[in-house]
């Protein structure tokens, strides 16, 4: 009886055309593609994307040149020098990214005690050679203003769990 | 010999021979660039994907794009290979595609040439389909093209024998060689119905001779590349490509002759038969063409020996099983098909 | 005249490509042009209405035969210098060979030109109502029907003793039973264990 089932099963083929019948099915369904630079998807407030210099609201730049990212970055992306300013304040000469060793891995925010070198939401940033991808402290600054609102409103959102 | 007399007896048949070649190709060759892009479609939307949409309304130009780019890259030819066979056989590949269309009945008496061996005709081509397969493989002086092709060359004749049988057995329901003849034949009632089993053979065996998913071993990716054309790029590769599909719609062309009863309407009813034949034949080489990207997107690829065991234990005996059951119960019924003259 | 003129063509091909068959020195390409040849004497069929065995000369020596002619030489790497080595040794018996073959040939043209039936041999036109394959099939199937059978019985014997020949059980080689594999189903060999935390299996 088994094997008389088993045959028949083989030579009706019933399983390829269960296959079939299942890839059909989906043939019909909503397809779930987005229509990408039109349309995005959603993204997490955590989403380390560019990185960006964040700035206080007096406008006075936050990083304090303390070097905890750049000793913490294991693709060693990050070169800072740093010397007192005319008012005494300790603050960065140089604030290199180099985004081509970068990781995205976040260790930099996450060490730094100001708030100031974020990973902003921001993924659309490809470039065409490669000197492009050298970020510098202006580039940086430029990013956090640009970015401000949606670094402030996603650091508020993680906070609580931070 | 008079002017008149050359431009009558040569040149008008010719011009004309020449016209109808080009009302083939043309249309032909349209269908295999939108089958490419039908292709990308279909499988895009099994896999809840929306496939090409940027290039033209619902990414219509996307085959001419893609034709483009591959025109203007450049040709290389490996620095080991053999100059002549290797460009000679995506050439071949893509000339055997073509010259088969030349017996193809698009309705009655619409066929290039009528002529009595045609179904023998369409089977030597699709036979020789191998030839550029295996200069490429040979000619590109690699290993994976080579191994490839070896992979390509033994399933295409494989599963040849199994067609060849299916092909008899429709012969002796018809009683003719004449592809004409034969749709004729299915007047009554389609070919696929009393030999099913049959038709699902020439389908899958179809699959095999035209490389397709599941049985796409030749060209492998995971293991192979690309398989036999791996070192083939710009128009040398289209060609290849254009060839691989136009076989593909050729062996769906033969399906619809076959079993399908070609530019024969379903019922031969009012609103059924009001429609031409050419496009009953185009709507039901679409049909097949439909089915070979549905297999492609549901069945994951076969191992070779469950291959070759496919083709040899199971499609043979069973094809020749068949072959002597219709034989016998077209004699047992006394309804051996009378001889068609012409 | 187009007719000549196709002839001529077709039979310089082949001629041509015969010749290639036996000295070019790739192997590989002396199998192409033996294809060639193939494809060409099928060509020359078709000329003389013979459309039929035109086709099945394509299929067989086309399709199947000459492509695992291709086949086995490609695998093989034949090195035909070597091969060479012994020619001038073997070249009175090869010239032996080839003679009597000549002489053969000259006997079958000479006994077929000299035949009182050749007129009427020749004059054998292909029949306006049967088909090629129909008259192929009368004949074969009446009148040649037990050299026909005993030609398929020879070729049958070739085939088994090829399987013969080639085929070996090993021992204690674990092969795969695909019959048994799709018989197996999922409640007979699949235990579905709810285990509860910390305790194991």
């Amino acid at each position: 009886m088994n094997i008389l089932q088993n045959s028949t099963k083989a030579l009706l083929l019933s399983e390829l055309i269960g296959g079939m019948y299942l890839t059909l099915k989906y043939f019909f369904k909503p397809k779930v593609t987005i229509n990408y630079p039109y349309e995005k998807g959603p993204l997490s407030p955590r989403f380390r994307g560019e990185h960006a210099l964040r700035r206080y609201p007096n406008g006075e730049e936050r990083c304090i040149a303390c070097k905890l990212c750049e000793a913490i970055c294991p693709a060693q992306a990050i070169t800072i020098e740093a010397e007192p300013r005319s008012d005494g304040s300790r603050r960065t000469t140089r604030y290199d990214i180099d985004m081509t060793k970068c990781i995205y891995c976040g260790f930099c925010q996450e060490a730094c005690p100001v708030d100031a070198i974020v990973e902003g939401p921001n993924y659309e940033f490809a470039a065409e050679t490669r000197e492009e991808l050298f970020y510098n402290k202006e580039k940086l600054l430029a990013n956090g203003d640009r970015w401000e609102t949606e670094i402030a409103n996603n650091l508020s959102i993680d906070a609580p769990y931070r | 010999m008079e002017f008149s007399e050359i431009l009558n007896v040569y040149l008008l048949p010719t011009a004309i021979i020449v016209a109808q070649i080009f009302a083939i190709i043309v249309p032909l060759l349209i269908a295999v660039a939108y089958l490419t892009y039908f292709e990308r479609k279909v499988i895009a939307s099994i896999q809840l994907r929306k496939g090409p949409n940027v290039v033209g309304p619902f990414g219509l130009f996307q085959p001419l794009a893609d034709g483009a780019k591959l025109f203007i890259k450049e040709t290389i030819l490996p620095a080991g290979a053999n100059k002549i066979l290797f460009a000679m056989a995506p050439m071949l590949t893509f000339i055997l595609s073509l010259i088969a269309w030349a017996v193809i009945p698009f309705d009655v008496g619409m066929v290039l040439s009528d002529i009595n061996v045609g179904i023998l005709y369409l089977f030597a081509i699709s036979s020789l389909g191998v030839y550029g397969v295996i200069m490429a493989g040979w000619a590109s002086n690699s290993k994976y093209a080579f191994l490839g092709a070896l992979r390509s060359a033994a399933q295409m004749v494989s599963y040849e024998v199994s067609i060849g049988f299916v092909i008899i057995t429709v012969l002796l329901c018809v009683g003719s060689l004449n592809l004409s003849a034969i749709v004729e034949a299915q007047k009554t009632i389609w070919f696929a119905i009393p030999l099913l089993p049959m038709f699902v053979i020439f389908f899958v065996s179809a699959l095999a001779e035209t490389n397709r998913a599941p049985f796409d071993l030749p060209e492998g990716e995971s293991e192979l590349v690309a398989g036999y054309f791996v070192e083939y790029s710009s128009m040398t590769f289209a060609l290849f490509f254009l060839g691989e599909y136009a076989n593909m719609i050729l062996m769906s062309g033969m399906t619809a002759v076959l079993f399908l009863g070609g530019w024969l309407p379903p019922i031969d009813i009012a609103p059924f038969n009001w429609i031409p034949g050419p496009i009953w034949f185009f709507l039901k080489i679409s049909l097949i063409l439909f089915c070979f990207l549905w297999v492609r997107a549901t069945f994951p690829r076969y191992r070779y020996d469950q291959l070759m065991r496919l083709g040899w234990k199971v499609f043979l005996p069973f094809s020749l099983a068949w072959v002597v059951i219709t034989a016998g119960v077209l004699v047992a019924f006394d309804i051996v098909p009378t001889p068609l003259s012409g | 005249m187009v007719q000549a003129l196709a002839f001529y063509a077709f039979a310089f091909v082949t001629i041509a490509a015969g010749v290639m068959v036996v000295s070019s020195r790739n192997p590989v390409h002396s199998v192409l042009y033996l294809i060639l040849a193939f494809f060409n004497a099928a060509g020359l069929f078709v000329l003389i209405g013979a459309e039929f065995i035109a086709m099945i000369l394509v299929v067989v020596y086309v399709g199947a035969v000459a492509v695992l002619f291709l086949f086995v030489v490609m695998m093989l790497d034949i090195n035909f210098v070597e091969l060479r080595q012994g020619f001038m040794q073997y070249l009175p018996i090869g010239a032996l060979l080839g003679l009597i073959l000549l002489v053969e040939l000259f006997f079958v043209i000479g006994i077929w030109s000299l035949t009182e039936e050749r007129g009427v041999l020749a004059t054998v036109v292909p029949s306006q109502t049967l088909t090629n394959t129909h008259a192929l099939g009368n004949v074969l199937y009446t009148k040649y029907v037990y050299l026909f059978q005993a030609a398929g019985l020879i070729l049958l014997i070739a085939m088994i003793g090829a399987i013969v020949l080639t085929l070996r059980s090993r021992p204690g080689v674990r092969k795969q039973r695909i019959a048994d594999q799709l018989a197996r189903k999922p409640e007979e060999v699949l235990d579905i264990v709810k285990v509860n935390e910390g305790e194991g299996v």
